[in-house]
């Protein structure tokens, strides 16, 4: 039984006088495909942003191949391999597609320019982006906006990609799309947590579930444990 | 490489040229006046480093601009050190307050930088008010070196000029196309996911405040052997703050040449102005043109040019 | 001998000059604390409702406090065309950040300099109605011309506080500060709430110009005096309790009035920057929290 990738021990997050995480621990293991659920302000996101760096933790630890985060700020976590993508895309408008590529391929993954450029144009082909990679992000369609915060997160070659939210909005076709994207770079090895409100996908992708409500963990199991926990249920619906 | 040799020859070139220019002792209204459009030329690159390549907006050029002329002074006053000297040394106090004013406030949100800016060059006018080596608030006269070459030290100071404004034009194109000049952009269109995406913000935040400073202090460091009568109304003067804004968002703040058209542009304007309208209204209307710039055309010219070229 | 009365005095100068610091403030308050706008060109309404008043004495001998009351509609509409302005062009596109200041600090430069040009740079003063007289606490003396805008500038604040915590408008406008969807999913319009928090915003420091101008000399260059004193202010209150945009302004009317008494009036400044590092320096959010 190898160690965990990625730990998260008791962690404690406040907002003023509101509780947002309450000592919210979990594990995820390499080349595990992890699912991550509960209601709307459940504290998914900021959990997130807690293992990101974008928030720093009031209580608790996070441990990446067993080495505390701590104070490391999100550039570093993001060149140790934890990547993250946005629910709301941010793409970086004044570029390309493909330059916006560059930006994690040169900074993260420590790539010279040149092979920059191949490298990204060879995930842009993976994603199914290549057509677009010489215009701007402005003229792009939703789904294809996520496949860029996608094909983003991958040029930074992660360990560990938490892709938050990604199939949001997205037709039933679309989400079978970056489904099966996921599928193929769990195959590559690529461990991924996936944070989402699409049931069928979390349930067909993952082989373990959180589930997380009001800050804190209520269920955790395999997909078919979970969906008949009556505590998620309640959550989910009320009582 | 042979980009780099072309861009060398061609900096080359331009103070060549300069330097043609200055040795055929033409009107000297000309070196006058070209001096001062020059020296915008830096100021407006500096500006645009920060500015339009990071997109944290700096409110206070005077401040830096009259730390480079006072550290001048300075330095004459005590042991009148050759013009090099100033000019390193100008450059590198004000990239230390470049330095400083970062790293107290790039930790925050852009808009606590700017407003840090703002009041800065107050702050710095009243301690050169209250610092008397330097002339205080009654001003201080500099004797300009004896027997300079072209025969005039305003001609010399021209070609200086040049010679600094090709080195930070140069030094603004080399950043913009290595890969620090696509991190400063990525941080500049949304600095969370830059961060996220393995960029280290604060420290090019850091390096782009510290650049910026500096070019902007050296482009001060001449100042007092060009004026030879030094005060700090003349040192802080609110044109260099709107200049330094207007030039680059007129011109374009995206690219290195956009500071260049805009310092041009209106820095011939203005001088061409100054005989015939009073020095506020020049500034009015310099207030006009830039808001009218960033309501209309915030893309500046460079970007009205590449929306006609694509149609 | 420690000077004891010099220190009092200073104490009390200090005091009220809190008062007027407070509601020069307030407007920053209000645009920068609750909606997040860094309206940059805010000293210079001051400036300009300081002119005003000095124009309605000039012209009719009107009290400044009078006429600065009187301006306070034409002030509101103006806020409320700029806040359109600048709603159109920037906040709509989401592209506030760097063009918004430079949009507010056009609008700044361009106020100051038609100043210069209509009224030059000598410095404006106005004699209220009630100079010479003044009232002895504690051995202390006390002018009118120092409380009564200092307590006009109280009742400024607390009209506000009032207007924010009991009135329909004011709720709303505390509401767009904290969740914008809420708010319109409540059917409140943010945009027409925010169009009239500027216009007070605006308003306010228009008013405040008003005050402002019977206690110190002006001139078109005086808005720069007052960046850092504002917006000192506003963080160190806390951007946007307007409780504790009084307490700060107290703290800062204090601080300088020690310091102008024992290091000369010349360091003033130099305290409103250093409070507003501080207070920059102090505050626990970071990049991403706020």
């Amino acid at each position: 039984m190898a160690a965990p990738l990625l730990e998260v021990q008791g962690v404690i997050k406040r907002f003023g006088g509101f509780t947002a995480l309450n000592r919210v621990s979990l594990h995820v293991n390499p080349g595990e495909r992890f699912g991550l659920i509960g209601p709307n302000g459940s504290g998914k996101t900021t959990l997130i942003n807690c293992i990101s760096g974008a928030l720093a933790a009031d209580g608790g630890r996070i441990l990446f191949e067993g080495a505390d985060l701590a104070a490391l700020p999100p550039h570093r976590r993001t060149r140790l391999g934890i990547v993250r993508s946005f629910q709301i895309p941010k793409p970086f408008t004044s570029m390309t597609v493909l330059e916006n590529l560059h930006i994690p391929l040169e900074y993260a993954a420590h790539e010279r320019a040149q092979a920059a450029d191949t490298d990204a144009m060879e995930i842009l082909r993976a994603i199914g982006l290549e057509a677009k990679a010489h215009q701007r992000p402005a003229g792009l369609t939703q789904i294809e906006m996520r496949k860029l915060e996608l094909a983003r997160a991958l040029a930074a070659r992660p360990k560990l990609l938490i892709s938050d939210e990604a199939m949001a909005g997205l037709s039933s076709a679309e989400v079978d799309d970056i489904l099966a994207i996921l599928f193929r770079l769990s195959e590559q090895g690529i461990t991924i947590v996936m944070i989402e409100h699409i049931m069928r996908a979390v349930m067909r992708f993952s082989e373990r579930i959180v589930v997380l409500d009001a800050g804190e963990r209520i269920a955790e199991g395999t997909p078919e444990e979970i969906v008949r926990n009556p505590a998620v249920e309640k959550a989910y619906l009320g009582e | 490489m042979q980009g780099t040799g072309r861009t060398f020859l061609i900096g080359l070139g331009v103070v060549l040229a300069g330097v043609l220019l200055a040795s055929l002792r033409v009107n000297p209204y000309l070196y006058f006046a070209g001096y001062v459009i020059l020296q915008y030329i830096v100021i407006a690159t500096a500006w645009n480093i920060l500015g339009g390549y990071a997109g944290y907006v700096n409110f206070g050029t005077p401040a830096f601009f009259a730390l480079g002329a006072y550290t001048a002074v300075y330095l004459i006053q005590s042991m009148r050190a050759p013009l090099p000297v100033l000019i390193l040394a100008g450059g590198l106090v004000s990239a230390l307050l470049g330095l400083g004013i970062g790293y107290l406030t790039l930790r925050l949100r852009g808009v606590f930088f700017s407003i840090a800016t703002l009041a800065l060059s107050i702050v710095l006018q009243t301690m050169i008010i209250n610092w008397e080596y330097v002339g205080g608030s009654r001003g201080i006269s500099v004797i300009r070196p004896s027997s300079p070459p072209f025969g005039n030290y305003v001609t010399f100071l021209f070609t200086v000029m040049v010679l600094l404004a090709v080195i930070a034009v140069t030094a603004a194109r080399f950043i913009e196309r290595s890969w620090v000049g696509r991190g400063l952009a990525a941080l500049r269109d949304n600095e969370e996911a830059a961060e996220c995406m393995g960029v280290p913000t604060l420290r090019l935040k850091l390096f782009a405040t510290t650049v910026s400073g500096f070019l902007l202090g050296v482009a001060g460091a001449p100042f007092p052997y060009y004026v030879t009568f030094v005060e700090p109304n003349s040192a802080f003067n609110l044109d260099y703050a709107v200049n330094a804004l207007a030039m680059p968002m007129i011109g374009g703040t995206t690219s290195w040449i956009g500071p260049v058209i805009g310092a041009v542009l209106l820095g011939s304007a203005q001088q061409l102005a100054t005989v015939t309208i009073s020095s506020e209204m020049n500034l009015f209307i310099v207030g006009i043109v830039l808001v009218a710039f960033v309501v209309l055309a915030p893309e500046g010219i460079l970007g009205l040019v590449r929306r006609l070229r694509s149609r | 001998m420690f000077a004891w009365d010099l220190l009092a005095n200073a104490v009390v100068a200090g005091l009220l000059l809190g008062g007027v610091y407070a509601a020069v403030s307030l407007g920053v308050s209000v645009i920068f604390g609750l909606l997040d706008i860094a309206n940059i060109a805010q000293p210079a309404f001051l400036i300009l409702g300081a002119y005003a008043a000095y124009v309605m004495y000039n012209a009719f001998g009107l009290d400044p406090i009078l006429s600065g009351l009187l301006f306070t509609p034409v002030f509101y509409l103006v806020g409320a065309a700029v806040y359109r302005v600048y709603y159109g062009s920037f906040e709509r596109r989401g592209e506030e950040s760097l063009r918004g200041l430079v949009f507010f600090f056009g609008i700044l430069f361009i106020i100051e300099v038609s100043l210069s040009l209509k009224f030059g740079v000598d410095y404006r003063l106005v004699q209220s109605g009630y100079v010479g007289k003044s009232i002895e606490v504690g051995g202390i003396g006390i002018a009118y011309r120092l409380l009564v805008p200092c307590l006009v500038g109280l009742a400024m604040t607390l009209a506000l506080h009032l207007f924010l915590a009991r009135t329909f408008y004011g709720r709303a406008i505390m509401a767009v500060s904290q969740d914008r969807l809420a708010l319109r999913l409540m059917g409140a319009n943010p945009v027409k709430i925010k169009t009239v928090a500027f216009g007070i915003g605006i308003a306010a420091a228009s008013l405040a110009g008003a005050l402002l101008i019977t206690i110190t000399p002006v001139i078109p260059s005086t808005d720069r005096d007052y960046i850092g004193r504002m917006f000192a202010i506003t963080v160190l209150g806390g951007m946007g309790s307007i409780g504790g945009t009084l307490v700060a302004a107290i703290i800062l009317g204090i601080a300088e009035s020690l310091m102008s008494t024992f290091f000369g009036p010349s360091w003033a400044q130099a305290v409103s920057f250093g409070v507003l590092l501080a207070a920059l320096a102090v505050r626990p959010a970071g990049l991403f929290g706020r």
